[in-house]
């Protein structure tokens, strides 16, 4: 039977992937505008997180509802539970974009180029699928492609260790440079944490569909 | 990123209907008192309720919402030494005024009570029984409205090959469906409805909410329940009573997210009553 809630359910699930749609662009932007040197285009990041501020509310507003007029059960609940989070998770993916872009606009682009945000847009690439991929698999409740998320998060953890690394070894060698060498890794640090929101949405993924928490593998819980 | 992200308000896109002012009220009580002999029941109650929307009134038993409910299509007139003071406008007019037409009334106020109570007589002339007395349809008419009757309830689909069966025999789901399907046979404008799935079971109350919600698009709908989930479910706006009194009254997704009395509080999370 076809209840009235499924529609408030899909309708949830439309405005969350409305949001996530806009944190994908905001990361691309930021980036874009860190290849570009581009302050137009951090000007359009921060912009676009007042939309995203606005369905944050929005969408908490929308699952507190759904929760206190229809007492989901099982499937529903853990989808509305997972959507409470991924909006969270959604929310803060946004604030990384903002405060890559605060980074690009307010120090790096001050200072002379350095070649080095080669370390930063590779991240971001990562992220950004990391990110696309979560977000297709919450759509299409697709264990296995949330499951790929967590794995590309081992490779994006292995590039930041590696540019931080890299980034301190520069620091002490051309401390002309100090000043973006910071801000890159500044940068890395903002592409990791995107990755590792996505990596929260991927697992809330795993929970909503399988009623499995795989998260900090505590793997025997009582039942 | 395109501009229309947010293009529709907020407000429309919420999950529940906003003010229960929105739509103009088709009903209405005003200062209402209502005296069984010495038992004041209805303490100065007031409220509005909207066109095409469903309203809820809860609260613990005998706080007075089926005696409110009652009043909208004077069924208290029924009962011994009842004294009502106040008005029920429907439409602008006080259904108490001393030329009210009370058949006129119960026809656009009908009324769907707890235990399905069809007629015994089959399907079809359970449906067919208020147009003929109203004289309303006959003949290929009067099929047609009945189809359109059960049509609505979603009982047509079920039944259609036997409108023949004794009303009595169908399933208490489908005797419920049945005197809604009769109600709307005399094109009513508003549906009271007290406790109207407290005698089922939860399979076939949900098929009823279902309906109940295909409804609102066409009549008000007014709905007494003792289950508050079931009025955080399909209703828009609620109304909450206690000892006679109207305590708060506003949209359902704020009166079960934050009411602002206390008392509501209290009862809808179970703490009183």
């Amino acid at each position: 039977m076809e209840r009235h809630f499924d529609e408030e359910l899909n309708q949830l699930k439309e405005r969350l992937l409305r949001m996530g749609a806009i944190a994908e662009e905001m990361i691309q932007k930021a980036v874009k505008a860190l290849r570009e040197r581009s302050e137009k285009l951090t000007q359009e990041v921060f912009e676009s997180e007042k939309m995203v501020n606005q369905m944050h509310v929005e969408i908490d507003d929308r699952c507190l509802k759904l929760i206190a007029l229809h007492q989901p059960m099982a499937a529903d609940l853990r989808l509305i539970t997972a959507a409470m989070k991924i909006n969270s998770d959604l929310e803060r993916i946004a604030d990384q974009a903002v405060n890559a872009g605060q980074t690009c606009y307010y120090h790096l682009f001050k200072e002379s180029p350095v070649p080095q945000i080669s370390m930063i847009t590779q991240m971001a690439e990562i992220s950004q699928k990391m990110l696309r991929d979560s977000l297709d698999a919450f759509s299409r409740r697709d264990v296995a492609l949330a499951e790929k998320v967590l794995k590309q998060d081992e490779e994006e953890d292995r590039l930041k260790a590696q540019a931080l690394t890299s980034l301190i070894d520069l620091l002490k060698k051309d401390p002309s440079h100090s000043s973006q060498y910071v801000d890159l890794i500044l940068l890395s640090r903002n592409m990791e944490r995107i990755g590792d929101h996505a990596t929260n949405v991927a697992e809330d993924v795993i929970f909503m569909v399988q009623g499995k928490d795989i998260r900090h593998h505590l793997d025997h819980r009582d039942e | 990123m395109s501009p229309d992200v947010l293009d529709r308000p907020l407000e429309q896109t919420s999950a529940a209907p906003a003010a229960p002012s929105e739509p103009g009220p088709i009903l209405e009580a005003r200062e209402l008192n209502l005296y069984y002999g010495a038992f004041h029941a209805l303490k100065n109650v007031s409220v509005a309720i909207p066109d095409k929307s469903i309203t809820a009134f809860i609260g613990p038993s005998g706080c007075g919402k089926s005696t409110l409910l009652r009043t909208f299509n004077r069924m208290n007139d029924l009962i011994h030494g009842v004294r009502v003071t106040g008005q029920v406008l429907l439409h602008g007019r006080d259904v108490y005024a001393p030329k009210a037409d009370l058949i006129a009334l119960r026809k656009r106020v009908g009324m769907v009570f707890q235990r399905p109570n069809p007629f015994p007589i089959s399907a079809y002339e359970n449906v067919a029984y208020g147009p003929r007395v109203h004289h309303l349809f006959r003949g290929k008419e009067l099929d047609a409205v009945v189809e359109k009757s059960l049509r609505s309830t979603g009982l047509w689909d079920e039944i259609k090959d036997r409108l023949d069966t004794p009303a009595l025999a169908l399933s208490p789901e489908q005797q419920q469906r049945l005197c809604i399907s009769r109600l709307l046979a005399v094109e009513p404008e508003v549906l009271l409805m007290d406790e109207p799935c407290s005698a089922l079971d939860p399979i076939a109350t949900g098929r009823i909410e279902e309906m109940i919600q295909e409804l609102k698009k066409a009549y008000s709908i007014v709905i007494v329940t003792h289950n508050m989930q079931q009025a955080a479910r399909v209703s828009s706006q609620t109304a909450y009573f206690l000892l006679g009194e109207l305590v708060e009254f506003g949209p359902t997704a704020r009166i079960f997210t934050s009411p602002r009395d206390p008392r509501t509080e209290q009862y809808i999370t179970g703490r009183f009553g």
